[in-house]
């Protein structure tokens, strides 16, 4: 559950106050299928960085999960981030010298989680991922497609409250991308929250909401 | 916690085999430094420090330098022990280089003539047969002591006791054959002889007693009794320059502060060459995260707190830098085992000396990892995420 109440976020460039989010309300409950649309330079990068907990905002009141996320230092924003958001990059952000299965075990090693349990959780959201003959591979050795499944199993291993993708299509070719998106499908039929972050209204238009973002200001979108 | 960044650590270590090898490179050739020229100098002055112990620190040397006076005669040194308390021994010396004979074969000795409190102040233990006694002495026997390279070289064997040998021409019966006193920096008895002074004083023409040893009754007498010779040879001779009075171990205390300078320097130096080591680990580790800075990115995005990644990267340089130390270590005991063996001396390394050296190299690993590692803490994940 996300409830973000007139959040703002200013950059101030020279003399001039720039918002890049200004005044933002929305709301995300439990369980939805949420894109989030915009062109570049509309904030879209801001607010997924305040959504993931990555930042904070300047004003404005952000509950994650019921949870007043402001004037956290940076080691309680860490904590968010590792318990209850499941990250999935564009450009995957894999760690490049560990293997597949030590790069979905670290968010659980991060969180304290026994070293055999880590293992085992791992694997199985490496299987669910359709990648068990490819755990002790690096990320070199796997296609882009791959490797976004591996980062997707890290995303999902700690059973985060909200899995936040931004552009996990944006470096696959379209049968890979179309692949992955029904991976979140997939995951969002079994309950899971996903905020999925694009600037393609193609594959916003399957979310089964849309947000759109202009000049730091975020609107329902209705148009089909 | 602790362990998982151990097991980060070593991952990334060996992940980066070559780099880390480098890094490395710098604390193996620093504590390789610091042990063995430490080890080296040590195991000199260890040698000095037995010598002045083995030596006996009681021992005086008295030499008259002067022959416008009255010399000194063998009963006034003889007499020394009873007129002073803080003297032990007194035994005059007079030492020549001789030929001697046995048969056909020849060879060159010193020949020292001295009277039998000579084996007590140098400590002399024989293997076989006696000492120089008080009747060779004043019936200027034609006996000699003779020491084990001399008895070797002579005869081919130690056991020579009622051998007869020839010095310079005159036949001296063996009496007695000093046992293997070892090398020694100041000069070892085992390539001289030894024979009643009065004997050597009519062979060498040597009129009074030029030069003595004496012994004082305990090493903390050394310099009463050191005192009471000068002031005996003052009212003796009323001319400081007369003679000198030298007191052994002085001189091995001189060559021990030699040998201890020594030490602190090559330490001095070789600890520079560590200090380069540590700031390469520093060098190296500041580059470090700046290649990872995305890996720290990450790492901080899906849950690393600062203190997991200053722990990361802390203990990566302390993993480095141990690992240098232990394999410096290594190296040094196989150096020194072949300097041992090639230089025929025993050079150990010292428990103390591995101990310290490990130590260092950990608290370089931790002194020059804390920057960069907090350097890597301290990034904010966003912009850590944004770089290439």
């Amino acid at each position: 559950m996300i409830q973000m109440k007139n959040v703002s976020k200013i950059y101030t460039i020279g003399n001039e106050e720039l918002y890049a989010l200004n005044h933002a309300t929305l709301t995300i409950r439990d369980g939805e299928f949420v894109a989030i649309i915009g062109p570049s330079g509309s904030g879209k990068s801001t607010l997924m960085n305040i959504i993931g907990c990555l930042d904070t905002a300047d004003g404005g009141e952000y509950l994650l999960d019921g949870q007043a996320i402001e004037d956290y230092t940076e080691d309680e924003l860490t904590r968010v981030r590792n318990f209850k958001i499941g990250f999935v990059f564009q450009n995957f952000n894999l760690l490049p010298k560990n293997t597949a299965l030590e790069n979905v075990e670290l968010p659980l090693v991060y969180q304290g989680v026994p070293r055999k349990e880590c293992r085992e959780r791992a694997e199985k959201a490496l299987i669910r991922m359709g990648l068990a003959e490819r755990m002790d591979h690096r990320p070199s050795e796997l296609s882009g497609g791959q490797q976004q499944r591996v980062a997707i199993a890290r995303a999902i291993v700690t059973a985060p409250s909200l899995i936040l993708a931004d552009e996990p299509t944006g470096n696959l070719d379209h049968k890979t991308g179309a692949e992955i998106l029904d991976l979140f499908h997939e995951l969002h039929a079994n309950g899971n929250t996903i905020v999925l972050i694009t600037h393609d209204d193609g594959i916003a238009r399957k979310a089964g909401r849309r947000l759109r973002i202009l000049d730091g200001q975020v609107m329902e979108d209705t148009a089909s | 916690m602790i362990l998982q960044s151990f097991r980060m650590a070593f991952a990334s270590i060996a992940a980066n085999k070559m780099r880390s090898f480098l890094t490395m490179l710098g604390i193996i050739i620093g504590i390789m430094a610091v042990v063995v020229l430490v080890s080296i100098v040590s195991s000199a002055t260890n040698s000095v420090q037995g010598e002045l112990e083995s030596l006996g620190a009681e021992t005086l040397s008295v030499t008259v330098t002067s022959s416008r006076y009255q010399p000194l005669s063998v009963g006034d040194i003889t007499g020394l022990p009873d007129e002073y308390e803080s003297i032990g021994y007194a035994a005059p010396t007079a030492t020549q280089n001789a030929t001697l004979k046995a048969g056909d074969t020849s060879t060159t000795a010193a020949v020292v003539g001295t009277t039998s409190a000579y084996a007590d102040i140098n400590d002399l233990s024989l293997q076989s047969g006696r000492f120089i006694k008080s009747p060779d002495v004043s019936n200027n026997s034609a006996v000699a002591v003779v020491g084990s390279d001399v008895a070797e070289d002579l005869f081919g064997r130690t056991d020579v006791t009622g051998e007869t040998i020839s010095v310079d021409g005159r036949s001296f019966l063996v009496v007695g054959v000093l046992a293997d006193a070892g090398e020694s920096l100041m000069g070892s008895e085992n390539s001289n002889i030894i024979i009643p002074y009065t004997t050597a004083q009519r062979m060498f023409y040597i009129s009074g007693v030029t030069s003595f040893t004496a012994a004082a009754q305990s090493s903390e007498l050394v310099n009463t009794a050191e005192a009471d010779l000068t002031k005996e040879l003052m009212s003796r001779f009323k001319d400081e320059d007369a003679f000198s009075v030298m007191n052994q171990s002085t001189i091995l205390e001189s060559m021990d502060s030699i040998t201890n300078t020594m030490a602190m320097m090559f330490g001095g130096i070789a600890g520079i060459s560590l200090l380069v080591g540590g700031i390469g680990i520093m060098n190296i580790m500041l580059v470090s995260v700046a290649e990872r800075t995305r890996e720290i990115g990450i790492r901080k995005a899906i849950g690393a707190g600062r203190k997991r990644i200053l722990l990361q990267f802390l203990i990566e340089a302390l993993v480095v830098s141990t690992l240098g130390g232990l394999v410096g270590l290594g190296l040094s005991w196989l150096l020194l085992s072949i300097l041992s063996a090639a230089m025929d001396t025993a050079y150990t390394m010292s428990a103390g000396v591995a101990l310290l050296a490990v130590f260092f190299s950990m608290a370089i690993g931790v002194i020059f990892g804390i920057n960069p590692a907090n350097k890597a803490a301290k990034m904010p994940p966003i912009e850590a995420l944004r770089t290439e």
